[in-house]
């Protein structure tokens, strides 16, 4: 009896054995995808399309997706990256793809560098001289202002090549306020805590002349983030709060999604993301206008989420692959159209109805290709962030200006020694 | 399998005692929970006790190192340090402001590559007073931790007298014969049960500082004398505003453990008490108060010890702010470890907030010990 059964155990492994060797030869190898748009279905059924049409134009690979929600993204990806269970292509936000890389969660990408001739730079990911991951669309903020309130009020309206001055800005801010019409003239959105703080707002102390730290070395802040520059444009963020201009950090993030829309705040700071909606509410009077020019031109944030290859996976070509594959023009159109995102390239942009040359969000297009500026990328942009956050709502809480910059500038000094340097 | 021979129930097998199988059959029963609180707290707290020994980050190439006591050095760090005012170097005088307030030298001067003062590299002011012209300067290299540590001192001790008062004051109150008595109990207890991130966004909506709840309230029952507060954007009101909440989410637990107290004293000893001719307050006082002492005890450890881990009222409402007004020691343990990467500096803050809690319990135990006569 054991006997006979120990055969036809050892016959049925061997059958399964041979089996499994005698189809993995012919089937496709299969590729994990994770992506931080769990619960949008615009972008989910573009991102599906692009991966059903990929598995459908070769027989080697099949790209299978798995989706998390935004907020908890980036720890599911560090977890995996701790415990060794990296998916073979990672979706990454741009200012956090150099900590991952540094950390060895990414590999460089290998992809044909003629596709990425005609790109928006700030879609492009690389750090250390190595690309790491290329995005298929990019996103821009503006001053969101409608036409009837500026020219009622006698304010001029900027252009992109003659943007508002600080004193123009400033100046604009208090006599909309003035009116009585509105809670507050200016809503920079400071209930959007998180990366929205310096995604936002350090493109306004760039402005200044300042910045989050000093890019010839990445090594240190100190004389950047609180020098003269810096410190001018905190003491003119306290001001704002001072003199009641914007919400504070108490405001309810249900008022920064529709105060604008149903008139309680004059001017907004936002994204394009949001510019659809506006254009729905106010049509032909809707502006979005360049970000003013502080003293050193005008500057927004630049780069989202893009995607790159993880340093485990086993099949790095078919990760390179599928990448390129979704760097077609018509799925970068798609997506701006299902998301209202900036497509990466001009020919894509010139596929699409909003950005499109003379398209209604075309300015977007212009003002990420000329005013676009990156994150610091360094792997310690990760604490710069927090760092910039906590000082930004220290200020606008009434903290003293100088004090708390200080503050931020040793944190991030501290950080960066005790990483020994993120590898500059 | 035939080496063991079947045997009648109710006689000792293997040579043990009755006891004795009684014990390995305790152990075996408490062995599930054991191995569950070895796993999951046990375990991690030795771990992040050896990690606040190293420079352990969360993700890095670079190798952890054992770096001794360096990261309870940086956390708890403190010197007095005395600036002289900035004087007129031909006259001598001290120099002062347009406000007439004495001018020091910036701190930073002192604190940062200053050669002559190694000792106070990187520290920072966390308070300061006048004596006469000279300014004392309290440095602490980490003023953020300083912080949380006295506002979390803070919010235990307001929160545990008062929270286990007024639970003790509702449990007084429904603990009657009354008609309906249990929607009362129902009422009270309501807040428990719901998920302390749902009550933190909640209130968050009653705080608002323009079209809140509290502040139209407020507003109506002053008949629009009241100026609305922001009652989370104000440094001065934001702690305060957290205690209240927190006290109403918690009241309604400690409340049925006073309850479930004053349901195990005897009725006759109240009976006893009316023969004697005492009325409601020497009951309360001679009778109920001394048969809570046990429970007065639990709830006080149970308070101490969870107003300690004050975390997510912060995390949902006040993120710390403003101004560090709401920082708390579990909050900046977590956003130091998961936020900012750093996990031996987190891990640091736990284990100091674990010695705290146990010393404080062990006090708590040592007062509240029954005296023999």
């Amino acid at each position: 009896m054991r006997m006979k059964k120990l055969v036809s155990l050892l016959a049925l492994v061997a059958v399964l054995a041979l089996g499994v060797a005698g189809t993995s030869a012919q089937d496709p190898v299969e590729l994990s995808l994770w992506y931080h748009g769990a619960g949008n279905d615009a972008e989910r059924s573009v991102l599906v399309s692009i991966i059903e049409d990929f598995n459908a134009s070769q027989s080697d690979y099949v790209v299978t997706l798995e989706e998390f929600p935004q907020e908890s993204y980036n720890e599911s990806v560090t977890a995996a990256g701790l415990s060794g269970d990296l998916p073979d292509i990672i979706d990454v936000d741009g200012p956090v793809m150099p900590n991952w890389a540094w950390s060895g969660f990414l590999q460089p990408l290998e992809i044909d560098e003629t596709l990425l001739e005609n790109y928006l730079p700030g879609a492009l990911g690389y750090w250390n001289g190595d690309l790491y991951s290329v995005g298929l669309w990019d996103a821009a903020k503006a001053i969101f202002a409608r036409q009837s309130v500026l020219e009622a009020n006698g304010i001029r309206i900027p252009t992109l090549d003659e943007p508002w001055t600080l004193e123009e800005f400033d100046a604009a801010l208090v006599t909309l306020q003035e009116t009585g019409e509105y809670d507050f003239a200016f809503d920079p959105g400071m209930a959007w805590t998180g990366e929205w703080y310096p995604y936002a707002f350090s493109p306004f102390l760039q402005s200044f002349g300042g910045d989050l730290i000093d890019r010839e070395t990445y090594m240190g802040a100190e004389g950047v983030l609180n020098g003269e520059e810096a410190i001018a444009f905190g003491e003119w963020w306290q001001s704002l709060y001072d003199r009641d201009l914007a919400p504070g950090t108490s405001q309810d993030g249900a008022d920064r999604e529709t105060g604008f829309i149903d008139g309680r705040y004059a001017i907004q700071w936002n994204g394009n993301w949001a510019a659809l909606g506006a254009l729905d509410a106010f049509g032909d009077d809707m502006l979005f206008l360049p970000a003013p020019d502080f003293g050193s031109g005008s500057v927004i944030g630049a780069a989202s989420w893009q995607f790159g290859v993880a340093a485990t996976s086993e099949n790095p070509e078919g990760a390179n692959a599928f990448i390129e594959f979704a760097l077609q023009d018509q799925y970068l159109a798609d997506f701006s159209v299902a998301t209202g995102l900036i497509p990466a390239t001009t020919t894509a942009a010139n596929l699409t109805e909003n950005y499109a040359e003379g398209g209604p969000l075309s300015v977007f297009f212009q003002l990420s290709a000329e005013q676009g500026l990156i994150r610091p990328p360094t792997p310690g942009y990760v604490v710069m962030a927090l760092e910039f956050e906590k000082a930004m709502a220290d200020i606008a809480n009434g903290a003293d200006v100088i004090d708390s910059l200080d503050a931020a500038v040793d944190a991030i000094e501290d950080d960066i020694e005790a990483n020994s340097g993120y590898g500059f | 399998m035939t080496m063991v021979q079947q045997k009648p129930e109710n006689t000792v097998s293997n040579g043990l005692t009755l006891q004795q199988k009684e014990e390995i059959t305790g152990w075996l029963m408490a062995l599930p929970a054991m191995l569950l609180l070895f796993t999951f707290l046990l375990l991690p707290f030795l771990g992040a006790f050896a990690m606040s020994f190293t420079n352990q980050r969360l993700v890095s190439p670079n190798p952890t190192e054992f770096v001794g006591t360096s990261n309870f050095v940086d956390l708890l760090s403190l010197r007095i340090f005395t600036l002289e005012p900035v004087r007129d170097e031909t006259t001598g005088e001290v120099v002062r402001d347009e406000d007439g307030n004495i001018e020091y030298p910036r701190l930073r001067t002192f604190t940062r590559n200053n050669p002559e003062y190694p000792q106070l590299d990187g520290m920072q002011e966390w308070r300061s007073w006048q004596t006469g012209e000279t300014r004392t300067v309290l440095l602490a290299t980490d003023v953020l931790f300083w912080t949380a540590l006295v506002n979390t001192v803070i919010f235990v001790v307001v929160v545990a007298p008062l929270q286990g008062g007024i639970a003790l004051l509702l449990a007084l109150l429904i603990n009657q014969k009354l008609m309906g008595v249990n929607i009362f109990r129902m009422i009270y207890f309501m807040p428990v049960v719901v998920s302390m991130v749902v009550v933190s966004l909640l209130w968050r909506f009653i705080y608002d500082g323009q079209n809140g709840l509290l502040n139209s309230v407020l507003s109506f029952v002053t008949f629009g004398l009241f100026e609305p507060v922001d009652w989370l954007g104000n440094p001065e009101t934001a702690m305060g505003a957290l205690i209240v909440m927190s006290v109403w989410q918690g009241v309604g637990f400690h409340m049925v453990i006073w309850l479930a107290g004053m349901q195990t004293i005897p009725q006759s000893l109240y009976e006893a008490a009316s023969i004697d001719g005492a009325g409601a307050w020497q009951k309360f006082r001679f009778v109920t108060m001394p048969g809570l002492r046990n429970t007065g005890i639990l709830i006080l450890i149970v308070i101490t010890m969870q107003a300690f881990s004050l975390y997510t009222q912060v995390q949902v409402m006040t993120r710390g702010g403003p101004v560090d007004a709401t920082q708390s020691l579990v909050y900046q343990a977590v956003i130091r470890g998961f936020e900012q990467q750093n996990i031996a500096g987190g891990s640091a803050i736990s284990v100091i907030l674990f010695v705290i809690v146990l010393i404080i319990s062990i006090i708590q135990r040592y007062l509240t010990r029954e005296r023999s006569a």
